[in-house]
């Protein structure tokens, strides 16, 4: 575990005092904790309906890199997308590292898990001649990590697969834990795709502290503890009455359809590729971190009422 | 075409085959790729003599886009993919521009132009190094990159090329974020952009941005033109034999992309057909979807606008979600060599050297002739393509009017019809929509991986990736590498 402490407080963007970090981790705790973490835990990353949105996004990340990610602070078993193994190799791979590793491997989830048709809606592998499907997947991968990140909205709350008509019975991480009785303790990183820093900060407080404070959503408080709209720069417009009528008008974004008085993220503060730009800036928000992302936040250039 | 599918019949069977007769290999996952694809392929004396592609996964969007608002259609249908979001985006705004009667002015057509151009990019670099060169490029000995695929043909490259691989491929993963960094200038975020709209894109450019697009796209530019286009041929030049693997159909599509004027109707690369070795304008009315091989209810051969998509599993005879797009009822392959053929662009330096040829003329890519339809074939295209491409990006963003308008304003129509025919990275993508009582009556969206990655159509024709697997040699089942060296080149 390569990432420092000071390290982890940059890719949260947040001075230590800000994240609270100097009264939970004071440093004998912490390298105790990279002593712990040393050796580069195993990561399955494994993806059931979903767009690669996830993965790409996490290659964006710049603090870490994503090639220190990969090659010094994680040891990634199985991933579909970066993977070299193919086929029967690489889903070989995947199981070795659940029996090696069990209790002791973390799971990402990617996408949402469809249970109609025994899940056959979204076949992953072949396993010794038989079809695996996501579902297969995340119950029993599931069952034997040690914790589970879900990533992006489909992971966390189903997102576009299960919005109406659901018509694959597409359900989140927590869905299926839960009918199944599944007790290992699942991490929801939403957002469509969700920013890199979310997901990698999100890692680093696993690895370096444990799991963070969760808001009742699954969601740590660290990233989606603030509405957008209380701290949006536009936010002055919408006060005094200024809003925007059609795109590239100067105004609060609110009647072009801003979904940011729902929403609780820290775009407004993080923004997106590297802060180049954030979706306000250049449009409006679409809700895309919430529940019910959606069927509860269309139209999308609407106004909420 | 079917003479594809015969056997091949050879005589130098490899001593496993020959012991085993016809001997079945699946590979799937085949990572690497975008989604979830399984190859299934049937190998007698060495070598590939029948093939099927199953996509694996459905998620319905057709079926989730019906009764919504017409303008969210853009924003639900890019997260169909998250590595070409923009193509979906675009093609689904060009529907509903149709639909809605609208056209954007110049600065919001350049900044679509902009914004799809750094995609391709990003796509293009991302694709070559992270998804198709570990298959020749042997990675450091740690996950990800081991277990992998090895036997004593597998990798060529000699050390210090191999090394220099390595290195880049640290760098290729730079120049793709800073390619995602230039397209959310304008587009907001990457993956999933929220700048682009019926009517143009939502900001106004101003000289800082353009100034910040042009300085990164610079710096892609240096590495495309003096590393990644070199180091393709470099690698090809050592895997000559994959010229000759991977043929398929030898029928081309391309929607065009890249508009010109704000009508849409010339394109950098061209719209068009190449069907049985002749050159014809697209008739974007004879594209039809086929379902008797997929897990779809039997509504077939239906042009777009008429299409249904209600999934039907299990099925007899079906293998896949995924439908068998035709053109004029024939497979078409579409993508980078697609488009590089059509279009006909005058060819790089380093092609030119390749080819033999020292000449000032400009080259034209059928100079490659036969080689093109190839493995190999297909990487230098994509190379080829993305050169191009970011040195007109430049060249756009320099006729942007800081502070012009990018966005025309237009109310639903109460009903309408309306076609986007536009190019994502790996392939002509197009969406269809059908509007009444201001709502989406109807939305189909064929993508490229239908049409390349599609399996057997109503007249049980192979798609273009099941036709491309044929011939191609297999020495080793435990180690099919030349199976999946075949499907990335497809980008599917």
């Amino acid at each position: 575990m390569s990432l420092s402490r000071r390290e982890f407080i940059k890719l949260c963007g947040a001075s230590a005092a800000g994240v609270g970090l100097s009264q939970l981790a004071p440093a004998p705790i912490v390298e105790a904790l990279e002593k712990a973490a040393a050796g580069n835990p195993p990561v399955v990353w494994i993806m059931g309906q979903g767009c690669t949105g996830c993965s790409v996004s996490i290659l964006n990340t710049v603090h870490p890199t994503i090639e220190e990610v990969l090659t010094k602070i994680i040891s990634m078993k199985f991933h579909e997308t970066v993977m070299a193994a193919s086929g029967e190799l690489a889903i070989e791979a995947m199981e070795k590292t659940a029996e090696e590793y069990p209790g002791k491997f973390y799971l990402v989830v990617e996408g949402s898990i469809p249970t109609d048709k025994d899940g056959m809606y979204c076949q992953v592998g072949t396993y010794h001649g038989n079809t695996r499907t996501i579902l297969t997947e995340v119950v029993e991968l599931g069952r034997k990590a040690a914790a589970v990140a879900a990533v992006g909205t489909d992971a966390c709350y189903g997102g576009i697969p299960a919005a109406r008509p659901n018509p694959t019975g597409a359900k989140s991480v927590m869905e299926i834990f839960k009918e199944y009785g599944i007790k290992t303790p699942v991490i929801n990183i939403p957002g469509c795709p969700p920013n890199p820093d979310w997901m990698v900060g999100t890692l680093a407080h696993v690895l370096l502290y444990g799991i963070p404070e969760l808001d009742e959503l699954g969601r740590p408080l660290l990233f989606y503890g603030q509405l957008i709209h209380d701290n949006c720069p536009y936010r002055g417009y919408f006060e005094y009455g200024v809003f925007a009528k059609k795109f590239g008008d100067e105004g609060c974004r609110y009647e072009l359809g801003c979904k940011g008085p729902e929403t609780y993220a820290d775009c407004w503060k993080r923004r997106w590729n590297n802060g180049v730009n954030w979706c306000v800036q250049n449009a409006l928000c679409i809700g895309c971190v919430q529940p019910d992302f959606w069927d509860k936040y269309e139209p999308i250039y609407e106004s909420l009422g | 075409m079917a003479s594809c599918l015969t056997p091949s019949g050879g005589k130098k069977a490899a001593p496993a085959a020959a012991a085993a007769g016809p001997q079945k290999i699946v590979v799937d996952p085949v990572t690497r790729i975008e989604g979830h694809l399984k190859v299934e392929v049937t190998v007698a004396g060495g070598k590939v003599v029948d093939a099927k592609t199953t996509g694996g996964m459905f998620r319905g969007f057709e079926i989730i886009l019906k009764g919504r608002d017409p303008r969210d259609a853009s924003q639900i249908s890019q997260r169909i993919c998250g590595v070409c979001p923009t193509g979906h985006c675009q093609a689904s705004v060009l529907a509903l521009d149709d639909a809605f009667g609208v056209t954007p002015p110049t600065n919001g057509r350049i900044i679509r132009n902009l914004i799809l151009g750094a995609n391709y990019v990003q796509s293009h670099i991302l694709h070559f190094y992270h998804l198709a060169a570990l298959d020749y490029v042997k990675g450091p000995e740690i996950a990800p990159f081991v277990p992998r695929y090895d036997g004593p043909d597998v990798y060529r490259l000699p050390k210090a090329v191999n090394d220099a691989a390595v290195k880049q491929y640290l760098k290729a993963l730079d120049m793709r974020m800073k390619a995602q960094e230039a397209l959310a200038i304008f587009g907001g975020r990457m993956p999933h952009v929220q700048g682009v709209v019926v009517g143009g894109t939502t900001e106004k450019p101003s000289a800082d941005m353009i100034v910040d697009y042009v300085w990164r796209m610079k710096e892609i530019q240096k590495f495309v033109h003096e590393t990644y286009v070199p180091t393709v041929y470099q690698v090809a030049g050592v895997y000559m034999d994959l010229f000759e693997v991977g043929t398929g159909c030898k029928n081309f599509l391309s929607t065009g992309v890249f508009p010109l004027d704000n009508e849409d109707k010339t394109h950098l690369l061209k719209r068009g057909v190449y069907t049985e070795g002749k050159d014809y304008p697209l008739d974007p009315m004879l594209i039809r979807e086929q379902v008797k091989h997929s897990w779809f209810e039997n509504y077939t051969n239906l042009h777009p606008f008429e299409g249904r998509t209600v999934p039907m599993y299990p099925k007899s005879g079906a293998y896949s979600f995924i439908k068998a797009p035709r053109y004029n009822g024939k497979p078409h392959e579409v993508g980078p060599l697609a488009r590089m053929w059509i279009t006909n662009p005058p060819v790089s330096d380093h092609a030119k050297r390749f080819l033999g040829v020292s000449t000032s003329k400009e080259v034209p890519f059928r100079a490659l002739g036969d080689k093109a339809f190839s493995i190999m074939g297909r990487h230098a295209a994509r190379a080829e393509e993305c050169a191009l491409i970011v040195d007109k990006c430049i060249e756009w963003a320099m006729q942007l009017k800081p502070g012009a308008a990018t966005y025309k304003e237009a109310p639903i129509p109460a009903s309408s019809k309306g076609m986007g025919l536009n190019e994502a990275p790996r392939g002509s993508v197009t969406h269809w929509i059908v509007i009444k009582d201001k709502k989406i009556d109807n939305y189909q969206v064929v993508s490229p991986t239908l049409w390349n990655a599609g399996p057997r159509d109503d007249k049980d024709i192979p798609g273009p990736i099941e036709q491309a697997l044929i011939g191609a040699p297999v020495p080793d089942p435990k180690n099919p590498v030349n199976v999946v060296r075949v499907v990335r080149a497809f980008d599917p």
